[in-house]
């Protein structure tokens, strides 16, 4: 099956060459194009983009995918626009495809059959903080960050932290159901999203959830949350607000192996504490993060555990011990414990700043995403590196160990002849073995079109079938980012044909 | 490396099978649990064959916190399985199944710190309008993976798959959890200072707090209540009046009318939770959700023949 997996993702690489070889025609054609003078009419001239350098951009995210091609790119400022680019896009029966940042690394945002781009850019305020229900309503353009540093004054947070969250938005938050270290012990996004004001791909409005406790009828709150965009635009959030704990401990751990770190977290949950955070970085990534920030990680060890506890103070003085403990019974050669802000501040710079350490290494990287059981850590962890090693690919391990939540980073020079497909052929066996020890796909990045070819490692037919029918309900059409999530022949759009520029359309 | 010969959530289990085979193909069918919510959602059609989930424990795996359990199991039967290894869940703990808390999807009373059904439900299995087994979300404390079938299957009511068997997340028992009540505190002003209560109730006079933690923050918590009020020890929550009302958080501010005297109802400060003699006036869907609720349930099945009579959109 990996095979076949692997089988299609080149053929899907290939069909993605042709349609970016087709695609590039001179920019001036849209003048003439009746779908850009109505959504020029609709939003106004100067929020309709067809250029050529803006289209590029629209193209790609930060993942490896190739083959997007962008259709007009719009930017609306309200509910009302939205509605109307989506009245036209079913009009001249075009997709649509939302973006908020373009920091998905699964490809979900990169468009496919030349649709209309909404971008969320300029749906960038926060609408308000509802202190007695402990919410803030904000458009779906808001960076995560910001939304956190807006509510800092306040005493509260926005839970969900990816890596990516100075930049991320929490209208792609709420596409992906994004995740983040602290989403351990507080849950990922589709715990702390209450109601979401949608436009269906029909272009009627509505609001899925509600403030009230247990709203009324099915959770198409939570339905929505995570179906990377395939079941409309959503133009408004409320989310959950989090008050800071008064108290934080952070420890850094050394091990001598990432099994005794591995083994380590395992049992920390074994134990019944459920830490913050619990990340762990092999010595690869700890010795780039060093050289790029010098946070302060032991470069001789062969893994660093970084373990956050939050709430009263005395309680977590405990399990600061207990896990300090448990680190020393299974082999950890030092414990530290941040004894400033600032110390503490530094070791998380080094774990969110790891992807940018990368750079200095290699030109390119692939960052996979798979959970396994967190017993099976250590085993799987061991099989990662046997698969670089023998497809020659330099892999570093920086990860949620605390959830299981795997994200091996394959560093690669993509001139180099070949590499690319050893990437993806090491990749395919990474996921295959999260799989065989009852893993599955993706923990927080989703599954865009990186990971279709893989759906049927983890579900039947019938189970995708059931999936379709979920979509089905929202889009009967495939509008909302066509080709996306479920594979070929369990989607209702025609993936091939979207992989290729419409006849009708100039791309 | 040999690849797996079946896909990871394809059912090998003789029991389920057995179970789909009884829910079959054709004709109005319904399961019950123990009937203790049995009207939620309109009466069953009287045509409706009525049939049971099956039974059982079928993995536990308390290191990684996540139990397997065919929903048919009592959640005491559940619960008293966990204590064993100082676990439980969040699904409430009052005479019902494991897949009637699911399919009727009302949280704990101590919601607060025991967390929502609706993110406890990892994975989740049942059976189709045509008699097939299906598997959504998986079996790891996270997963991003498809579309999310758990969320769907949560307070859907058994209307748009029969519930069969699901992953539910669990959590470590707390060293200690204490109830609390005062008859002079501001339920509001102690919403905003404890840090985390797990239930905080008040009946118009009366206040009730549920901590729960390291026993010497429990003692430090305690002892910070006493600024807010008299507190002394209570044996447990207050008795509830049948009704459950769904309103904001913000609402409970402004309770007014004669279902609100003081005594007779009880709020769930910071979740919206109200207990009250009289049932909440009907609620309704607006236009476009509900016309996505009858799409969703003509995908899942078209005839109609999943709990007849029964529709989440008056429950």
């Amino acid at each position: 099956m990996a095979r076949s997996a692997l089988k299609s993702l080149q053929s899907l690489k290939d069909l993605a060459g042709r349609a970016s070889r087709s695609g590039g025609r001179p920019a001036d054609e849209t003048a003439s194009d009746p779908l850009i003078g109505e959504l020029r009419a609709a939003l106004s001239p100067d929020r309709v983009r067809s250029d050529g350098a803006q289209k590029a951009l629209m193209k790609k995210d930060a993942s490896v995918f190739e083959g997007g091609v962008s259709g007009p790119l719009c930017y609306p400022e309200s509910t009302a626009e939205v509605q109307a680019i989506m009245k036209l896009a079913e009009k001249y029966d075009r997709g649509v495809v939302p973006r908020g940042a373009g920091t998905g690394l699964a490809g979900g945002a990169i468009p496919l059959g030349a649709p209309i781009v909404i971008a969320a850019t300029k749906m960038n305020h926060i609408l308000e903080v509802d202190l007695d229900n402990r919410i803030a309503w904000v458009e779906p353009g808001v960076i995560n960050l910001d939304l956190t540093k807006h509510l800092a004054p306040m005493g509260f947070h926005f839970a969900p932290d990816p890596s990516s969250q100075q930049v991320c938005t929490i209208g792609g938050n709420v596409a992906n159901n994004s995740g983040g270290p602290h989403c351990l012990a507080y849950g990922v996004t589709n715990a702390h999203v209450v109601a979401l004001e949608v436009v269906l791909p029909s272009g009627e409005v509505t609001v899925l959830g509600g403030l009230d406790a247990e709203p009324l009828g099915y959770d198409l709150r939570g339905a929505f949350v995570g179906s990377e965009g395939t079941l409309g635009f959503t133009t408004k959030v409320a989310v959950t607000i989090t008050p800071n704990a008064p108290d934080v401990r952070t420890l850094l751990l050394s091990f001598d192996t990432v099994r005794d770190a591995a083994n380590t977290v395992s049992a920390i949950i074994a134990a019944g504490i459920v830490p913050a955070a619990l990340e762990v970085m092999d010595q690869r990534i700890t010795q780039a993060v060093e050289a790029y920030v010098g946070a302060g990680y032991p470069t001789d060890a062969g893994a660093v555990l970084l373990a956050e506890v939050d709430g009263l103070a005395d309680g977590i003085k405990i399990d600061a011990e207990r896990i300090g403990d448990i680190g020393r019974q299974h082999g950890a050669t030092n414990v530290r414990q941040a004894e400033t802000d600032h110390e503490r501040a530094l070791l998380w710079k080094g774990r969110k700043t790891a992807f940018g350490a990368i750079a200095q290494i290699a030109p390119d990287y692939y960052l996979h995403d798979t959970v396994v059981p967190r017993s099976k850590l250590a085993d799987v962890l061991e099989q990662i590196y046997e698969i670089a090693d023998r497809h020659d690919v330099l892999v570093m391990n920086v990860f949620h160990a605390g959830d299981g939540n795997l994200h091996p980073l394959l560093v690669f020079d993509g001139r180099e002849e070949g590499k690319l497909d050893a990437v993806h052929a090491a990749g395919a066996e990474i996921v295959t073995a999260s799989v065989a020890a009852g893993g599955v796909l993706s923990g927080e990045h989703g599954i865009g079109v990186e990971k279709q070819a893989y759906m049927d490692l983890m579900f039947t037919d019938d189970d995708m079938d059931h999936q379709a029918r979920l979509r089905r309900a929202f889009d009967p059409v495939c509008r909302a980012n066509p080709g996306k999530v479920l594979p070929m022949g369990h989607s209702c759009a025609d993936i091939a044909a979207l992989r290729s520029v419409p006849a009708d359309v100039w791309g | 490396m040999d690849a797996p010969k079946q896909p990871l959530l394809a059912v090998d289990d003789p029991v389920l099978h057995a179970f789909a085979e009884e829910v079959g193909a054709e004709g109005p069918v319904a399961i019950e649990g123990n009937r203790t919510r049995w009207h939620v959602g309109g009466d069953l059609a009287a045509d409706a064959r009525v049939i049971k989930a099956p039974t059982g424990m079928v993995a536990y795996a308390p290191e990684e916190m996540t139990a397997q359990v065919r929903v048919g199991t009592p959640v005491a039967e559940f619960h008293a399985a966990l204590a064993e290894k100082g676990q439980r869940s969040a699904l409430p703990e009052r005479g019902g199944t494991v897949g009637g808390a699911i399919a009727v999807g009302q949280n704990a009373l101590s919601m607060l710190g025991r967390g929502r059904v609706r993110t406890s439900v990892l994975q989740i299995r049942y059976i189709s309008s045509e008699g097939r087994i299906i598997s959504g979300g998986g079996p790891t404390v996270k997963n991003v993976t498809g579309f999310d079938l758990p969320r769907l299957m949560v307070g859907s009511l058994g209307t748009l798959g029969l519930l069969a068997e699901a992953v539910i997340r669990t959590n470590p028992i707390p060293e200690v959890s204490v109830w609390l009540r005062s008859d002079d505190a501001d339920p509001f002003g102690i919403a905003a200072t404890v840090l985390k209560p797990s239930a905080l109730l008040w009946d118009g006079t009366a206040t009730w707090v549920e901590l729960e933690g390291h026993g010497i923050d429990v003692a430090a918590e305690t002892a910070a209540l006493a600024a807010s009020g008299t507190f002394r020890e209570a044996e447990g929550p207050p008795a509830l009046p049948a009704q459950r009302w769904s309103l904001k958080p913000s609402e409970l501010l402004k309770l007014t009318g004669a279902e609100f005297e003081t005594g007779e109802f009880v709020a769930s400060v910071g979740t919206g939770t109200v207990w009250a003699a009289k049932p909440q006036p009907p609620r309704q869907l607006n236009r476009a959700a509900q016309l996505l609720t009858h799409r969703m349930k003509a995908e899942f099945d078209p005839p109609g023949r999943l709990n007849p009579g029964r529709t989440v959109e008056t429950a």
